[in-house]
């Protein structure tokens, strides 16, 4: 029996802040053996994070911690901070989420991975070079000789996150904690990152404690898994058994929510409601006084159309134009190409010109935190649109159609006279929905409207918005780069990459056979090459 | 880097220019003339005089005359020291206002910057009060309130230094006035650099160096305090403004035979080649300044350098 | 909707992986039918984390007992401004013949004269602080809002004027068009007028981009509404904190003009007026500099303290 490589004995974390303390981890206990990869799993506030930051003691002072973390036995609470210090970055490393600004800005990434090799393994100069080169090259940095020269913001967020594990390496450690490390990326990329940590960990013989709220991570990725749920592990054992035959509810609940169904087609007689021909943006990235500036091409001559009742998924990663192309579908950009609605041509039209249609075509935005006008209640956000299009209804009469809207995204009508910072994220988002469909409009441009959603949270909006499709007759122009969500709510699908369309067809088509190597590379990287559509 | 530095100098140009120009309009709208003040002069003489000094052309004559002198380095005649031209006077005082301010602003830092580290890395501990207290009256009372108070306690109640007066520069008639005029902007520093340790000390890549098994000594030297000083090095501009501008009191209430002082005299005497000198080598030197802390940030800074 | 997940702050960026609300159960209002309670709004929230920054309140109470001391209180003293007591000259302060805080060298009594220099030094601040808050509230929001080429050239402008040295610029008016209380006012509002755009126009920006703005363009909220009823509500914050750092710097810029002998005029005066005296005089009658002194100076600390405090409870970041 293979003894555990880290022990965690009931770890408790209280943190001690100014309005009282607030208890992040309670009673925690689980083990992970050497060599193989365990998954801390959980939504925000889990207590995933802390739970891993406090293995490596990185717990700020007004942090109490009890129980034990017992590393090859030895006890890391108990030790002095100066052989903790030997241990970090030497026999545990840790990666974290936020590549982009883990690394000093100031210092090359040689001289930073560079001094993990010397305060762990008294390498200095050409040596110390030499080894620096060999980790750019494992973790899959082209030209290390030129990068190793580099500052992190000639990198990309790819390659930041290489140098982290790079860093994370140079100490040779037996456990690597992964914090969150793919969740900041695009998903291609998350899933090179996931295929470099599984061939280093098979190379170096590592354990890897692997933190994420992605289940479809860690049905892939680890061998063991602990569920969290507010500071505590609700369910933990092997993956296979746990998914296949999970024990608690909260793990059945986070198994299912996945986004499930399909859409029913709309009918093959519906007329066009929108379409696009030729469309291009371009943003200028520098404007010059004299000479030419420089430009971005967003959307590169795009075609579209959509049928009334239809929903119209846009997925690509980031860069790819989607959001962009959508609001300029909405006219919310410049753009130049045709843009016609119920056979009008609306892209010469001005602001005023565009008003009426307003009504007809709304929007819902990613961000709930910043979509909602903070300093508005949110009956007032809701019915700022009505005073524009009806102005001739009164007060008593905008407030029935507050609660009506209110009532449709199953929101209680008491809450509308709070202020935005009083809600959750998912309710947020809820009434971003009802502002939009107070108007009643036939248009809805979703952009990313459940990505800033935990997975729960997440399925019951995207179940709220086919109900509303179904009963008002919606059309929806559905932009995300959650693969699995466009999958649950579209007929049709188009594949975005940097302006471009990759590939256009049917969900099915798209998901069961898609022919261009992009779509592909997306679906395997989303996991959802293997499931049954 | 030699493409920045041109660029920044040519912008500069425009601003001296702007300078200049509102300074000399401004000087030749004012109601009352140089001679005004003095005894009553005969019409002729007044007249002679105006012609001398070329008072009497056209003002757009005048402002290209005055071009011209300037970029020959010539500030042309003081009007009250009758014996001197603008530019003897403002080289004799530079010199010395140069060394009191050259000195309050090392002072500056070498005391503001610690101080602020100490403070943010002492956290809400009496250190950190005790600094950010006396910070706040360094803010709080102006210098022309604290450089008196000094004078009479060092100076006179106490004897230990001389509570005014040159003497050429000896040392210990340097220490008062310098240590006056650097106070306020000590404590600006100080604050500022405390705001922003404390904002560093909570970045993610400090998480990293910890992460790394560096101990907290390493964390600070390596990796906090080259970032920390970034925003720090924006505020040198201004600050050095400040310093330049405390000058003008603190040279009155010492009797420092600088520049701020010939320029409130000649502001009050309304010598306008004198006035007007100063202003535009202030200007010059203001601009310089900002040139050269901009340079030094981007050294400090290597996104700025390749940032066109 | 009882079982969300709580309020949205798992994937904010923490240095130090702190929870924001910690893993308690989600607070849910509780349904009434037909009422709907009143939330609190941000200004609410901002007010009550700044009424328990105890430094701050006292702060604020010092300040307005200053201003209603520097009103009322002359009318309330037997002494005038500039009236002469021929039987004391350069006393210390005394309960006799109503001299609390002593005289000045030509007999008036200091604390009247402290006060009126009070009413000065304070309308100065808050005039020219207004001044500059007008001017450069709307040159940064338009300059913000509309953008492109005309914001560069508008920034362009502000950049040249902050290098110029303006102190020196602002003696120079002094002496040239006399010292005048309304110039005071203008030209010192007019140099303060630049960091505020600058606020301004940096907060416009960051504001345009945000989606609330794109919700209301999508909604067809005309320009102006949008501006009246999105921007400025939410660039005040900046705003207010910038005027609490702008008025004590007014107040120290109109000081140092008087000390220097360019301020205001006699017969008024001013605390920067009243220290240069109490310099000239400050071995003989040392109350003379110490009683303007401390009052500038409690000032400008209940400022400082109270700005500190602004700053703590608008700052979304520590909410």
């Amino acid at each position: 029996m293979t003894q555990s490589l880290l022990e965690i004995d009931k770890l408790s974390v209280t943190f001690q802040l100014p309005n009282g303390p607030v208890t992040a981890v309670k009673d925690v206990s689980f083990s992970i053996i050497e060599g193989e990869t365990m998954a801390l799993v959980g939504e925000s506030g889990s207590g995933k994070s802390v739970t891993s930051t406090a293995a490596m003691r990185l717990l700020p002072e007004l942090a109490e911690t009890t129980g034990a973390i017992r590393f090859n036995g030895e006890n890391l609470l108990e030790i002095t901070p100066k052989r903790m210090r030997r241990i970090r970055g030497n026999d545990i490393s840790m990666i974290f989420q936020e590549p982009m600004t883990s690394l000093n800005p100031l210092h090359r990434i040689g001289r930073q991975i560079g001094e993990v090799l010397i305060r762990h393994k008294q390498l200095n100069g050409k040596a110390n070079r030499q080894r620096v080169l060999e980790l750019l090259n494992q973790v899959g940095i082209p030209e290390p000789e030129r990068r190793i020269d580099s500052y992190p913001y000639e990198l990309s967020g790819g390659q930041r996150q290489r140098v982290m594990i790079a860093m994370a390496l140079a100490g040779e450690p037996k456990l690597l904690i992964a914090d969150e490390p793919t969740t900041a990326l695009d998903v291609t990329v998350q899933a090179q990152i996931l295929a470099l940590l599984k061939s280093l960990q098979a190379k170096y013989g590592m354990a890897i404690l692997f933190i994420t709220h992605d289940l479809s991570i860690v049905r892939h990725f680890a061998d063991h898994v602990a569920v969290m749920r507010y500071g505590e592990v609700v369910e933990s054992g092997r993956t296979l058994e746990v998914f296949d035959a999970p024990q608690h509810d909260y793990t059945r609940m986070l198994l299912d929510a996945i986004p499930r169904g399909r859409k029913e087609p709309a009918p093959a007689d519906s007329p066009v409601l929108m379409s696009g021909r030729d469309i291009k943006v371009r943003f200028a990235l520098k404007k010059r006084l004299f000479g030419k500036s420089q430009y971005f091409e967003a959307v590169r001559g795009i075609d579209l159309s959509i049928r009334r009742g239809q929903t119209l998924g846009i997925v690509g990663e980031s860069g790819s134009g989607k959001s962009t192309l959508g609001r300029a579908l909405l006219r919310l950009l410049k753009s130049k190409g045709e843009i016609r609605f119920e056979e009008a041509d609306i892209s010469g039209l001005d602001k005023s010109g565009m008003r009426p249609l307003r009504s007809r075509l709304q929007v819902v935005f990613q961000d709930p935190f910043g979509s909602l006008s903070p300093r508005m209640t949110v009956g007032e956000i809701i019915s700022e649109g009505l005073k524009v299009h009806h102005p001739e209804l009164n007060r008593r009469q905008r407030e029935a159609e507050v609660i009506a809207a209110l009532e449709e995204v199953a929101l209680d009508p008491s809450m509308r006279n709070r202020y935005p910072h009083e809600f959750s994220g998912g309710q947020r988002q809820r009434i971003a929905i009802a502002r939009a469909l107070i108007l009643k409009p036939e248009l809805l441009l979703l952009d990313e409207p459940t990505s800033a959603l935990d997975r729960s949270v997440q399925v019951r909006v995207i179940d709220l918005l086919r109900d509303l499709q179904k009963k008002h007759g919606l059309t929806y122009l559905f932009i995300s780069h959650d693969l699995s969500v466009v999958r649950a709510l579209s007929d049709d699908v188009m594949v975005m990459k940097e302006g471009r369309v990759i590939e256009q067809g049917s969900t099915e088509m798209i998901f069961s056979q898609p022919r261009e190597a992009y779509t592909q590379a997306l679906l395997k990287a989303a996991f959802l090459d293997d499931e049954v559509a | 880097m030699l493409i920045y530095t041109l660029k920044r100098l040519l912008q500069a140009i425009p601003t001296l220019l702007i300078v200049i120009t509102i300074s000399f309009f401004l000087m030749r709208v004012a109601p009352g003339g140089p001679f005004d003040g003095e005894r009553q002069l005969p019409p002729e003489i007044e007249a002679n005089l105006m012609a001398a000094y070329h008072l009497d052309e056209p003002l757009p004559m005048q402002y290209l005359r005055y071009m011209g002198n300037l970029l020959q380095g010539d500030f042309g005649p003081s009007f009250k020291y009758k014996d001197f031209s603008v530019t003897e006077l403002i080289a004799q005082g530079f010199p010395v206002s140069l060394e009191i301010g050259g000195l309050a602003i090392l002072l500056a830092l070498l005391v503001g910057l610690p101080l602020g580290i100490a403070a943010a890395i002492k956290r809400n501990s009496t250190v950190d009060y005790v600094v950010m207290g006396t910070a706040l009256t360094g803010i709080a009372v102006p210098n022309f309130v604290l450089a008196p108070i000094f004078a009479l306690v060092f100076g006179v109640l106490l004897g230990w230094l001389p509570a005014g007066g040159w003497n050429g520069g000896a040392l210990p008639n340097l220490v008062l006035p310098v240590v006056a005029l650097s106070i306020q902007q000590i404590a600006y520093i100080a604050r500022m650099m405390r705001a922003s340790m404390i904002e560093v000390l909570g970045s993610h890549f400090i998480r990293t160096a910890r992460a790394k098994g560096l101990n907290e000594g390493e964390v600070i030297w390596r990796h906090a305090i080259r970032p920390a000083l970034l925003p720090v090095m924006s505020y040198l501009g201004p600050a050095i403004a400040g310093i330049i501008t405390g000058s003008v009191v603190i040279e009155q209430i010492f009797g420092i035979p600088g520049i701020g002082r010939y320029f409130v005299q000649g502001a009050l005497n309304r010598d306008y080649t004198l006035v007007m000198g100063t202003v535009v080598f202030y200007g010059v030197l203001i601009v310089l300044m900002n040139l050269i802390v901009d340079l030094l940030y981007s050294a400090l800074d290597p996104q700025i350098r390749y940032d066109d | 909707m009882t079982s969300e997940s709580k309020p949205y702050s798992g994937e904010q960026a923490h240095a130090a992986p702190l929870p924001a609300g910690g893993p308690n159960p989600p607070r849910s209002p509780e349904p009434e039918a037909g009422v709907a309670p009143v939330g609190e709004s941000l200004a609410k929230d901002a007010w009550r984390r700044l009424s328990q920054n105890r430094a701050a309140m006292v702060s604020l109470g010092l300040l307005i007992a200053i201003i209603v001391v520097c009103i009322v209180g002359p009318w309330l003293l037997p002494w005038g401004l500039a009236e002469v007591d021929w039987n004391a000259f350069g006393t210390g302060p005394t309960l006799e013949n109503a001299h609390y805080l002593g005289t000045d060298a030509n007999g008036r009594d200091l604390l009247t004269r402290t006060l009126y220099g009070g009413r000065i030094s304070l309308s100065v601040a808050l005039v020219a602080s207004f001044v500059s808050l007008v001017i450069g509230v709307l040159y940064g929001a338009i300059s913000g809002y509309l953008g492109g080429r005309v914001d560069n050239y508008m920034m362009r402008f502000v950049d040249i004027m902050y290098s110029l040295p303006f102190m020196f610029l602002v003696i120079l008016l002094m002496v040239v068009f006399g010292r005048n209380i309304f110039l005071i006012y203008a030209a010192i509002g007019a140099v303060e007028w630049l960091d505020m755009a600058r606020i301004v126009r940096g907060q416009t920006l960051a504001l345009k981009r945000r989606e609330f703005i794109e919700a209301a363009h999508a909604l067809g909220v005309r320009d102006t509404k949008i501006v009246t009823r999105h921007l400025i509500p939410n660039a005040i914050g900046p705003v207010i904190i910038y005027v609490t750092l702008t008025v004590p710097k007014v107040i120290l810029l109109e000081s140092f003009l008087s000390f220097l002998g360019l301020g205001v005029q006699e017969p008024l005066t001013s605390w920067g007026v009243l220290i240069s005296e109490g310099v000239d005089m400050m071995e003989s009658a040392p109350w003379m500099l110490l009683v303007p002194s401390i009052f500038l100076a409690i000032t400008l600390f209940c400022l400082n303290f109270l700005g500190d405090g602004l700053r703590d409870a608008l700052d979304p970041r520590t909410r």
